[in-house]
C-alpha cells in the first residue's frame, strides 16, 4: 500500500479567457482501479482529461506518474506515460481494416522499400482482439463493424500501446444495452489485468455498476468522492448538482384522451417486412424502448415522411392524414426531434434565430421575403421560454453547449404549436440540470394537449417519464406496458423479443 | 460584410496600381507635377478601356452570380465555358444559317433564337440537378462530363468552323441590347482635341448594356439570396442538407433549382459574350470561363464546402479578376502569364481568408 498511486493530480488549475475551468482539482488513481469521473457539462471533466492527455497545460498544480512529477507536453508524451484516450467520437478510420487501425502510425515494415509487413501486422493484432474477447478478423474493414466493435478496436489500439490508464469519455452513449453490459464487463476485466480506467459518464447506473470509486466535479472544483459502497443514485446526483433532484415519475395532471393519434402499418426501409401500429393518447408521453437497432428511429422517420421507401397511415382524431414528404408531416403539426442533434436537428453554422425559424419561414415572410423583425420576435420568445443560454439570438448554434443546442431544436418546433412531438433520444449527452428542464418541458407540452412519443435508450428516462412504454424488437412492436407494468425487467424482456404478462396490445381498432 | 470590405479594398488598391503602372513613360517629363498631369491619361483609366472592362465585368458577373448560387448549395459547375461555346454557335447559326421549317428563306427571328439559347442551358442545368439530387452523382463528375460533352457538340454542329454575326441584319435589336450602352450624361464643358482622358470636358459617360443587365440581375439576386425564403434554404442546404431535410425543406428541389438558375444566367451571359467576341469558334469560345467564375465566387467569399457567399462579394470578386487580367495586358506582361497572375491572386486572397479564420477559431477554442 506504500507504493505511490499510478497517477496523481494535485491542485490543478486552468484558466481560459473569461472562464475558470479548473480551480485546484485533485485526483488520484491506483493500478487496476476504475475511477468514475462525473459532473454536469461544463464541470471541468473534459478540461481535466485534456490536461492528462497533453492537449492543455495546467496553469497551476502538478501531475505525478508513479510518484514522479511529469510534464505532459503533448499527446505522444501522454502515450509514452501509458495514458490512452477513447473519445466519445471514435477516432477510427473506417476505410481501413482492424489491424491497420490498431497499428496506425506504427506499422511494422520489411524489405528495402519499407513496405508494410502484412503478415506481422495481422499476427500482432490478433492477441489484442482475443484479449478483448472480440470475435472478428483483423482483416475486417472497420466500416463493417458495429459501433461497439469499433470502440473495441480503439481499446485494442490503446492496449497495443501498453496503456496503463485508459480514459473513456461517454463510451456507452451510442451502444445498445447488451453492448453496454459487455463494455462494463470488459472494464472489469481490464481492471483485473492491472489496467486503470477513468470512466466518464452521465449514466449513473453504469457508474455504480463498474466504478470502484467516483470523483464528482462541480464548477471546476472537487465536489466530493464516493467509495464503491457509498455510491447511490441520489447521493451522486446531489453531489453533481449541489441539491437533491426528485427524478421519479410524476403522473400527468390531465386525463389523457386515448386513440387521438393512431399509426397503422408503419414500415421503414430498415425492416421493410415488419409493420408497426400503435395508438397514442392526447396528453400522454408514450415511451419507445428497445435495443439500439430495433428500428425505433426508423419508424419515427417513416411516420414524418423522411423515409422515402417507408411510410405509415396516420390518423388524427379519426381523420386520415397523408404524409408523403416531410413538409406534409410538419403541416399536420407532427414534428420530429432527431437523435443526431448536430447532424439532423440543427444547422450548427447558422444562428439561433435562423435555426428556430427554419421550418416556419413561410409564416415569417411576406410574399417569400423574410421579415427579420418577426423572426427575431419568435426567436426571442423561444429563448426566453426555454431559457436557452445564448448571448443573443444571432449567436451561432455551434458555440452553445449540448443542452442549449437541444433546446434550440425544441424551440424551432415549439414555435409551431406541435400536435405530435416525436423526440428521439432527447437528452443524449446532456447534463443533469438541462435534462430535468427538458423533462419538465415534455410534460408541460403533453399537458397542453400534445402527443409525445419519446424514443430513449436510457432506461431511467423511459421509466421515470413515460405514461406508457411501447417496446420494439427487430423492427416490430413486442408490446405496450401500462404505467404499473413499466419495470426494467419487463422492458428488457420485451426488448429482447420475449413476452411478459403485463404487456398490452399496441392498439385497438 | 467584413469580407466584402476586405476584397473591395483589394480591388481599389489594384485599380490604383493599374492606373499608376499604365502611365505613358516619357523620359523628358519626370517631375512630380508632370506625373499628376499625365495621371488622367493613364491607359487603365482611358474611357475606352474603362468601358471595355465594365462591359466584361457585366458579362462575367452575370454567370458568376449563378455559379455562386450553386457553390452555396455545396455544388460546383464546370460546364459553363462549354455551354458558352454551345450557346454562341447555336445563336449565330439560328440567326444567320438555320431557316425556319415553316417559312423557308427566313432565319430564326431573334426573340425565338434568344429564348432557345436561354432554354438550352436551363434544361441542361435541370438535367445536372436531376443527376445530382436523384442519382446522387457528385456535381464535379456530372458537370465535368458536361464540360467535355457540350463543347464537342458545339464543334460538331458548326463543323468546327468559326461563326459570327456579320452586320446583324434582322437582329439589330438583339445586338444593341447585348453590346450597346446607355448614355448617362456628358461631363460639362466642350470637347477638346487631343488624347481623350477620363476627366476631359464633354466626355460622354456611358454604361454598357451588359453592366446594366448585371446590376439589375444582382439587385434581384441580392433579394433572392439575402432576403427570401429560397435564399435561406440555399444556405441551410449548403451547410447541412440533412438538417434542412429534417426541417421540411425539399432539398432536392432547392439544389436542382440552383442549377436551373445558373443555366438561365449562363444563357444571358452567353448571348452577351457571343456578341462581345462576334466570332465564335467552338473549340476556344469561353474556354475556362467556368474557372474564372469559380475563382470570382471564391475570392468573393464563397466556400466550396457550401453555405457561404454573398452577391456583393461575387460581384467584387468578378471585378477584381477582370482588372487583374486587364492589368496583365496593359502592362505588357506576356499573356502566357495571365493565368499565373490570376492564380497567385486567388491563392493570396484565400490564404488571407484562411489565416483570419484560423485566428478566430483559435480564439474560440482558447475560450473553452
Amino acid at each position: 500500500m506504500n507504493a505511490p498511486p499510478l497517477l496523481e493530480m494535485r491542485g490543478i488549475a486552468k484558466q481560459f479567457p473569461g472562464v475558470r475551468a479548473l480551480d485546484g482539482v485533485s485526483l488520484h488513481i491506483g493500478r487496476g482501479e476504475v475511477l468514475a469521473l462525473v459532473g454536469e457539462n461544463g464541470a471541468g471533466k473534459s478540461t481535466l482529461m485534456k490536461i492528462l492527455g497533453g492537449v492543455y497545460q495546467p496553469d497551476a498544480g502538478e501531475v505525478l506518474v508513479d510518484g514522479q512529477p511529469a510534464r505532459i507536453s503533448d499527446v505522444n508524451e501522454a502515450l509514452r506515460l501509458g495514458v490512452a484516450f477513447i473519445h466519445q467520437e471514435l477516432n477510427v478510420l473506417d476505410n481501413l481494416d482492424v489491424a491497420a487501425n490498431v497499428f496506425l502510425g506504427r506499422e511494422p515494415v520489411r524489405g528495402p522499400f519499407r513496405l508494410i509487413d502484412t503478415r506481422k501486422i495481422h499476427a500482432d493484432t490478433a492477441p489484442f482482439l482475443r484479449r478483448l474477447g472480440l470475435d472478428i478478423s483483423s482483416r475486417t474493414r472497420v466500416d463493417q463493424l458495429s459501433i461497439a466493435s469499433r470502440q473495441m478496436v480503439e481499446i485494442a489500439k490503446a492496449l497495443s500501446l501498453n496503456a496503463r490508464l485508459i480514459i473513456m469519455d461517454e463510451p456507452t452513449s451510442s451502444l445498445t444495452l447488451t453492448e453496454t453490459a459487455r463494455l462494463l464487463q470488459l472494464v472489469g476485466e481490464l481492471s483485473q489485468q492491472g489496467v486503470s480506467v477513468i470512466y466518464i459518464s452521465h449514466r449513473l447506473g453504469e457508474v455504480s455498476t463498474c466504478a470502484h470509486r467516483v470523483v464528482v466535479l462541480r464548477d471546476g472544483k472537487n465536489a466530493g468522492e464516493l467509495s464503491r459502497e457509498e455510491i447511490t443514485h441520489d447521493r451522486l446526483v446531489s453531489l453533481m448538482v449541489g441539491r437533491e433532484i426528485k427524478s421519479a415519475y410524476t403522473p400527468p395532471n390531465v386525463v389523457p384522451q386515448p386513440g387521438f393519434f393512431k399509426v397503422r402499418n408503419a414500415r421503414s426501409s430498415l425492416y421493410p417486412r415488419q409493420q408497426v401500429s400503435f395508438d397514442a393518447s392526447r396528453g400522454e408521453i408514450l415511451g419507445f424502448a428497445g435495443l439500439v437497432g430495433a428500428g425505433r428511429s426508423e419508424i419515427a422517420q417513416a411516420i414524418v415522411g423522411l423515409d422515402p421507401a417507408g411510410g405509415a397511415e396516420v390518423w388524427f382524431d379519426g381523420h386520415r392524414k397523408t404524409i408523403g414528404r416531410p413538409r406534409e408531416a410538419i403541416d399536420h403539426g407532427i414534428y420530429l426531434v432527431p437523435e443526431d442533434r448536430r447532424g439532423q436537428g440543427l444547422v450548427v453554422e447558422m444562428s439561433v434565430r435562423e435555426n428556430i425559424t427554419l421550418p416556419s419561414l413561410w409564416s415569417h415572410a411576406w410574399h417569400g421575403l423574410i421579415q427579420r423583425a418577426r423572426e427575431t420576435v419568435t426567436a426571442q420568445t423561444q429563448i426566453a421560454s426555454l431559457r436557452i443560454k445564448t448571448p443573443h439570438a444571432e449567436a451561432m448554434v455551434r458555440n452553445l453547449s449540448g443542452g442549449n443546442q437541444q433546446k434550440v431544436v425544441l424551440g424551432k418546433w415549439l414555435a409551431m404549436a406541435p400536435k405530435v412531438m416525436i423526440l428521439d433520444e432527447p437528452t443524449r449527452g446532456i447534463d443533469v440540470g438541462a435534462k430535468a428542464e427538458i423533462y419538465r418541458l415534455m410534460r408541460a407540452l403533453a399537458e397542453k394537449g400534445a402527443v409525445i412519443l419519446m424514443i430513449s435508450s436510457d432506461m431511467e428516462e423511459v421509466i421515470n417519464l413515460s405514461d406508457r412504454v411501447a417496446v420494439m424488437h427487430e423492427g416490430r412492436l413486442t408490446g405496450v406496458l401500462e404505467r404499473a407494468g413499466c419495470t426494467e425487467e419487463n422492458i428488457m424482456q420485451l426488448a429482447i423479443g420475449g413476452t411478459v404478462p403485463a404487456a398490452r396490445p399496441a392498439f385497438t381498432n | 460584410m467584413k469580407k466584402e470590405l476586405g476584397i473591395f479594398i483589394l480591388l481599389v488598391v489594384t485599380c490604383l496600381i493599374a492606373t499608376v503602372c499604365t502611365i505613358d513613360y516619357d523620359p523628358a517629363l519626370t517631375g512630380v507635377s508632370d506625373f499628376f498631369h499625365r495621371l488622367p491619361h493613364a491607359k487603365f483609366i482611358s474611357p475606352a478601356n474603362i468601358t471595355n472592362q465594365i462591359n466584361l465585368i457585366g458579362i462575367s458577373g452575370i454567370f458568376s452570380l449563378g455559379l455562386g448560387f450553386v457553390i452555396i448549395t455545396g455544388g460546383i459547375d464546370l460546364s459553363v465555358g462549354s455551354m458558352f461555346a454551345l450557346i454562341g454557335i447555336v445563336l449565330a447559326m439560328a440567326l444567320r444559317e438555320w431557316e425556319l421549317p415553316w417559312s423557308p428563306g427566313h432565319y430564326w427571328p431573334w426573340p425565338l433564337a434568344a429564348m432557345l439559347v436561354i432554354l438550352i442551358p436551363m434544361a441542361l442545368g435541370w438535367g445536372h440537378g436531376l443527376l445530382i439530387t436523384r442519382l446522387k452523382i457528385q456535381p464535379f463528375i456530372v458537370t465535368l462530363c458536361g464540360l467535355l460533352l457540350y463543347r464537342s457538340v458545339a464543334r460538331y454542329i458548326a463543323h468546327d468552323s468559326t461563326k459570327g454575326f456579320g452586320n446583324a441584319e434582322g437582329f439589330e435589336n438583339l445586338q444593341s441590347l447585348a453590346s450597346g450602352s446607355i448614355h448617362l450624361f456628358s461631363l460639362p464643358g466642350k470637347t477638346l482635341p487631343g488624347q481623350p482622358s477620363v476627366l476631359q470636358p464633354g466626355q460622354p459617360v456611358n454604361l454598357p448594356m451588359p453592366f446594366v443587365l448585371m446590376l439589375l440581375i444582382a439587385v434581384i439576386m441580392w433579394f433572392v439570396l439575402h432576403r427570401s425564403i429560397y435564399g435561406r434554404y440555399l444556405f441551410a442546404v449548403g451547410r447541412n442538407e440533412e438538417a434542412a431535410r429534417f426541417s421540411g425543406i425539399n432539398t432536392r428541389r432547392v439544389i436542382s433549382s440552383s442549377y436551373v438558375i445558373l443555366g438561365f444566367l449562363t444563357g444571358i451571359s452567353g448571348i452577351l459574350f457571343a456578341f462581345y467576341t462576334n466570332s465564335i469558334s467552338g473549340s476556344t469560345h469561353g474556354q475556362s470561363y467556368e474557372l474564372y467564375g469559380i475563382a470570382a465566387a471564391v475570392l468573393g467569399g464563397c466556400s466550396l464546402r457550401g453555405g457561404e457567399g454573398s452577391v456583393l462579394g461575387i460581384i467584387i470578386g468578378t471585378a477584381l479578376l477582370q482588372v487583374l487580367r486587364n492589368l496583365v495586358t496593359l502592362m505588357g506582361i506576356p499573356s502566357e502569364l495571365d493565368f499565373a497572375v490570376t492564380g497567385v491572386v486567388v491563392l493570396i486572397g484565400v490564404l488571407i481568408d484562411q489565416i483570419v479564420r484560423l485566428r478566430a477559431q483559435k480564439k474560440l477554442t482558447a475560450a473553452r
